[in-house]
């Protein structure tokens, strides 16, 4: 079932890319729409289904080299189901939201057909992404996060005729080298310490990696910290991680559905699915991880900041990704993959739908993109309101706090958050304040597009205005179904990806230590009892035990566990006691947590105020949104020309580009030019030419003057010939 | 003694086929039965080469060693027959249309071919000169063939001077080798000649003459310049002929002598030879750029592919005297497609040879064109055609015997040489619209030679059609 999940969007790709001349531009594109929905419905089946250790169904030999050994083959887990669903869900609406979005666009001359190249190009990144994911060694998964980086090449050069597009399309292109080095590196590092690039060779052999240590460049390091950074640097050019990021804002010359499916829900998340599916080699290297942590908390508060001031409406959400994968990175970082997955997972749904409902926008209004031109288009388009309305309720996280209620973003993101609070250490700290203050501004940014967009007065091109209208059928269908999935996504997931060690354990099939450390007095027990069964006891601790069981009761009955949660928290939260813990050995489950890794029982047990501080970023954020573009529209202007130094620094994005271009750019294209001109030019062009055209021609006419034609001339040179032979077998040769 | 005449039964057999062939032709039609007698001739010239491809394995010596018959003979006479026998059939209608179809003409190249034979199984310098002088006098005589034509005429009469020349140098190189060896047989000049001694100035002197006497025959530089003149006022038929055969049996000669008769002063040779080679490479792939004439260009080609040859030659190992047959064999039949066509290229009825004649050929005739293109390509040698794998052979030989500077050269020559075969790619792609075109057709031989010998070029990689094991064989004869 997998292999036709992984094959399908290949043979859609082929055959509406190279035979759509026979078949028909229409039939291609419902050819291939169709197969993603096929790949969906399985999918969703695999989700459901998949259980216990991981299947490895092998498809055929692709190397075998020496001890390089690598195979076509599918690692089938928890983690490789969750990324099966967001891809295949994910492309299969946008698949269909582009019949409704490509149907019409001046980018193309009129009769030409580009759309059933579009949606092969759709297809074969679908492919290459569940490639990438389902992948049992580094070199397949390479070979993935190259394909689906060439159908991000051809995507955002969609519209090959504008220059910007083609230019943002290399530049992605370009930046991603960078990562993919590393990424390479990483590879061949961990190729050099285990003789093996299959995942369960490599993850068998994490504790000694850790032992051991490898020259770089001119020091000896830890191998398995090098190795994890390595990897990371890969995930970093992918993910648009800070450094690398530059790549995303400009990946937005590509059509919008493309920026939903690619640069939002599921390439930039690969590299989160990377450092996750490394997760027994992570857990070893605490100094990457670290690294991990200040690095992607830095990026979600320099995107946010920098979210706040951008006014091309596609470009604000590009920023929202780039902030929010640095959310993941968190997670990742400070040991709590499972909450990174979930945030992975929910946001899927919200920022695919924020994007799709932003292109509604653009399409409605003729493919205008600045913000400042819209306003008042909560009439004129209500249905993408109401869509757009519920993504950023969901980005912003909007919820009942301290319960379990709440939109996705809100279980995820505040999942995200306890976990950093709960890492207890330095960089989790140091995490934890960023992704709050992050959280603000998120709120900010998602609440002003929404009050340019849909509220106040019309502005812009009265003209547009008038003619804006709703979208199609086919582009709110998509809209309406991931609206469920941003609506409630996080509350029924909730336990799986973040609920009680024993129910995350049992969804990523991770063996549990128990540790029978029968502390002090439980006053929870009996509601532990009460609401599980018996065997729930060993699990129970101050009170999560009770979301557990409430959660594996059944019908998620959440208001009674979050209620039972806030009544014990207040209660029990300083006395934390392990009582279960994630055990196994490296590679055992889908994920891997160290023995020392309580990031799960210590985010549970964090204070009041840490559990609330999503929440309140969130309304404050709301509130100055409110303010600014509501209430008092002049605002905003004066603050901007009251702070000009910071308003140009933030609207230059921290003039990254800028200093990139000083750095990097332009020496290189000076290097380039002396190699072009002196070196190639009048080095190699003009040695070779003048060689060819003075020395040899001179020796050419020389030897036709020495042909007289004179048999006389002839005989002296043979008896000169025979001069030099002797001559020389005479002096030299003696 | 009937043992010895069973040897040399082949070369007697086409002895007396030749004087009979001659004294019936001049009882019966003349003139007229010669293009029965082409064919006849070609036909003898194949079942010959079938008879000696046939006949036993082993080294036979006759006459006390005078006259060797052993694989690295077979293997040259067999080249030898077949290439004689393809161009006659070539020079068919070309030499009738040119009023020049004698009947003397296939009884001269039969005579010619006995004398390689000869040459090539030569185990004494009596014998060596014997077959040289047999080759050599038939080929003054049909060098000027075309009686009434001036160039041909001199062409005739530069070759006889300048080979007059050359057999003085040999015949000295052979006295003198002779006299301080004491013996001409191929045999004592080895002991006489013992390997790690000084061989003494005489021989050493003696060795330089005889290989000067020898460059001359393969048109080795500097001993070339009779070549382009040559090539040049002959008929093509007969340029075509010079081309092949008897280079296979000159480049045999120089083999024996070297690896016979000297094959234990490896040290002394080597330098000639390996001289010989860069001299010949540089001065026949630089002074080919300047030709208009494409019988000219092929004999400074003929000159370059002698050095490079001779670059496999000069390596004095057993895998040296290997890549030397393999490339000669790859270059017998590169020529004589090339030359299969030459023969075909006219203009209004008259034979033009003008490179410029080729100008957009492959508008009109892409097929040609493209046989061709592989056939130049393949003389350039460039992957992955067959002239590259003859190159690489003699290069790779040289290189293991460790002169690989002569390789390095080797190589550049190759680059320079490149051009002027590309140039007749060029004229005949992109060449301009105006100049005289040729536009003649082919008729069949011409064409089936052109074409096969362009498809081995492409089909050879395969396997080289065995010819390497073959040549293994043949060297492991000579070099013991």
């Amino acid at each position: 079932m997998t292999t036709i999940i992984l094959f399908a969007p290949l043979i859609g790709a082929i055959i509406c890319g190279f035979g759509w001349r026979v078949i028909g531009e229409q039939a291609g594109m419902v050819l291939t729409t169709g197969l993603l929905f096929l790949c969906a419905l399985l999918s969703w089946i695999v989700f459901f289904s998949v259980d216990g250790p991981a299947q490895q169904i092998q498809i055929m030999r692709w190397m075998d080299s020496g001890s390089l050994v690598a195979d076509w083959s599918i690692r089938l887990d928890r983690l490789t189901a969750i990324m099966l669903v967001v891809i295949t869900t994910v492309s299969s609406l946008v698949h269909l939201y582009s019949f409704g979005y490509m149907a019409h666009d001046e980018n193309f001359r009129p009769g030409e057909h580009y759309k059933a190249r579009f949606f092969a190009y759709l297809s074969f990144f679908t492919f290459a992404m569940l490639a990438l994911v389902t992948s049992n060694n580094l070199a397949q998964m390479f070979f993935g996060w190259e394909g689906v980086g060439v159908a991000s090449y051809l995507l955002i050069g969609f519209y090959y005729r504008k220059e910007s597009a083609g230019a943002a399309a290399m530049k992605a292109f370009i930046v991603n080298r960078v990562g993919d080095f590393g990424f390479a590196l990483g590879i061949f590092a961990l190729f050099f310490l285990v003789d093996s690039i299959q995942f369960d060779d490599i993850f068998a052999a994490a504790p000694e990696i850790a032992q051991m240590t490898i020259p770089f460049l001119w020091f000896d390091v830890n191998a398995a910290e090098l190795t994890a950074l390595l990897l990371f640097i890969g995930a970093m050019g992918k993910s648009a991680q800070l450094i690398l990021h530059t790549w995303l804002p400009d990946a937005m010359e590509g059509p919008t559905p493309v920026s939903a499916l690619i640069h939002a829900a599921t390439m930039v998340t690969a590299g989160v699915f990377l450092v996750c599916r490394m997760s027994p080699l992570m857990e070893f290297a605490p100094g990457a991880t670290a690294f991990v942590v200040v690095l992607s908390a830095t990026t979600a508060f320099f995107a946010a900041t920098v979210g706040l001031v951008q006014n091309d409406i596609k470009r604000v959400i590009a920023y929202s990704t780039c902030s929010q994968l640095g959310y993941m990175f968190v997670a990742a970082g400070v040991g709590m993959y499972s909450a990174a997955m979930f945030h992975l997972f929910t946001h899927a749904f919200f920022k695919a739908m924020l994007f799709l409902g932003a292109g509604s926008v653009i399409h409605g209004m003729h493919h205008e993109q600045d913000m400042r031109n819209y306003g008042g288009l909560r009439k004129k388009m209500p249905y993408t309101f109401w869509a757009m309305m519920i993504g950023t309720l969901a980005i912003t996280g909007v919820g009942i706090p301290l319960t379990h209620i709440g939109f996705a973003g809100f279980l995820s993101k505040d999942a995200i958050i306890e976990s950093a609070w709960g890492a207890g250490t330095g960089v989790g700290y140091y995490g934890f304040w960023m992704l709050v203050i992050s959280a603000a501004f998120t709120s900010f940014y998602s609440w002003r597009l929404i009050f340019m967009t849909f509220f106040g007065e019309p502005r812009g091109d009265k003209h547009t205005h008038e003619h804006a209208h709703e979208s199609g059928k086919v582009m709110l269908i998509p809209l309406g179904v991931l609206s469920l999935g941003a609506i409630f996504a996080g509350m029924i997931w909730y336990g799986s990806f973040f609920g009680h060690a024993d129910q995350v354990a049992r969804f990523y099939d991770i063996p549990l230590a128990e540790q029978h450390e029968a502390g002090e007095a439980h006053a929870e027990a009996e509601e532990g009892h009460a609401a599980g069964t018996p065997s729930e006891e060993a699990a129970e601790e101050h009170g999560e035990g009770v979301v557990a069981a409430a959660g594996q009761a059944g019908e998620g009955d959440l208001d009674q566990a979050g209620d039972a949660l806030v009544e014990t928290e207040g209660g029990h939260a300083e006395e934390g006691e392990h009582h279960v813990a994630f055990g196994g050995n490296p590679g055992d489950g889908a994920l891997y947590f160290g023995p020392e890794n309580h990031v799960l029982e210590d985010a549970h047990a964090a204070p009041i105020w840490v559990k609330v501080s999503p929440f309140v970023a969130m309304l404050l954020g709301l509130v100055v949104a409110w303010l600014f573009y509501i209430r008092d529209t002049s605002l905003p202007r004066s603050l901007a020309s009251n702070q000009r130094h910071l308003h140009a620094f933030l609207y230059n994005k921290w003039y990254f580009d800028e200093v990139y271009n000083t750095l990097f750019v332009t020496p290189a294209r000076g290097l380039g030019r002396f190699l072009w001109r002196r070196g190639d030019g009048t080095m190699i062009d003009g040695g070779i030419n003048g060689l060819a055209l003075g020395i040899v021609p001179f020796f050419s006419r020389l030897a036709g003057r020495a042909q007289s034609g004179y048999l006389f001339h002839y005989a002296f040179a043979m008896v000169i010939g025979v001069l030099i032979l002797v001559t020389w077998t005479l002096i030299a040769g003696r | 003694m009937s043992a010895d005449y069973a040897t040399l039964l082949p070369e007697i057999f086409l002895a007396v086929y030749a004087m009979l062939a001659l004294i019936a032709c001049v009882y019966t039609g003349k003139d007229e039965v010669a293009p029965t007698l082409v064919w006849v001739t070609s036909a003898v010239f194949a079942a010959v080469a079938v008879w000696i491809l046939l006949s036993e394995d082993g080294t036979r010596l006759a006459f006390d060693g005078m006259f060797i018959d052993d694989g690295f003979s077979r293997f040259a006479k067999v080249t030898i027959l077949l290439s004689a026998a393809i161009v006659l059939l070539m020079s068919r209608t070309y030499m009738a249309a040119r009023d020049l179809l004698r009947f003397e003409y296939p009884v001269l190249i039969t005579l010619a071919t006995v004398g390689m034979m000869v040459m090539v199984s030569a185990g004494d310098l009596i014998v060596l000169y014997m077959g040289l002088e047999l080759q050599s006098l038939a080929l003054y005589v049909v060098a000027s063939l075309r009686r009434d034509s001036i160039r041909s005429t001199e062409a005739g009469l530069k070759y006889f001077v300048l080979g007059a020349l050359s057999s003085g140098m040999l015949l000295y190189g052979a006295s003198l080798t002779y006299g301080y060896a004491g013996t001409t047989s191929f045999e004592g000049i080895v002991l006489a000649a013992a390997a790690g001694q000084d061989i003494g100035i005489g021989l050493l002197l003696g060795l330089v003459f005889l290989l000067a006497g020898l460059a001359f025959k393969i048109s080795a530089a500097p001993f070339h310049m009779w070549t382009p003149d040559v090539y040049e006022g002959s008929p093509t038929a007969i340029t075509a002929f010079f081309a092949t055969a008897p280079k296979v049996a000159a480049m045999a000669l120089l083999a024996r002598v070297t690896y016979g008769a000297f094959g234990s002063v490896v040290d002394d040779w080597q330098q000639i030879t390996a001289f010989l080679a860069v001299i010949s490479m540089f001065l026949g792939s630089i002074a080919a750029i300047g030709q208009t004439d494409i019988k000219r260009l092929m004999a400074y080609s003929s000159i370059a592919h002698m050095g490079f040859a001779l670059v496999g030659l000069s390596a004095g190992t057993v895998q040296g005297v290997q890549s030397m047959l393999i490339y000669m064999a790859i270059y017998v039949t590169m020529n004589l497609g090339a030359f299969a066509f030459i023969l075909s290229m006219e203009r209004e009825g008259r034979h033009v040879t003008r490179i410029d004649g080729l100008s957009m050929l492959s508008r009109k005739e892409p097929l040609k064109a493209f046989a061709l293109l592989i056939l130049m390509f393949s003389l350039a040698g460039v992957p992955p055609l067959l002239g590259f794998f003859g190159k690489f052979a003699t290069f790779a030989a040289a290189v293991d015997a460790g002169l690989w500077w002569l390789a390095l050269l080797a190589g550049i020559a190759s680059v320079i040489g490149a051009y002027y075969y590309l140039r007749i790619v060029f004229m005949m792609y992109f060449g301009s619209e105006d100049t005289p075109r040729i536009d003649g057709a082919m008729n069949m031989t011409h064409w089936l030679v052109l074409m096969g010998s362009a498809a081995i070029m492409v089909v050879g990689i395969v396997n080289l059609f065995g010819i390497e094991g073959a040549a293994a064989s043949a060297a492991l004869t000579l070099v013991p």
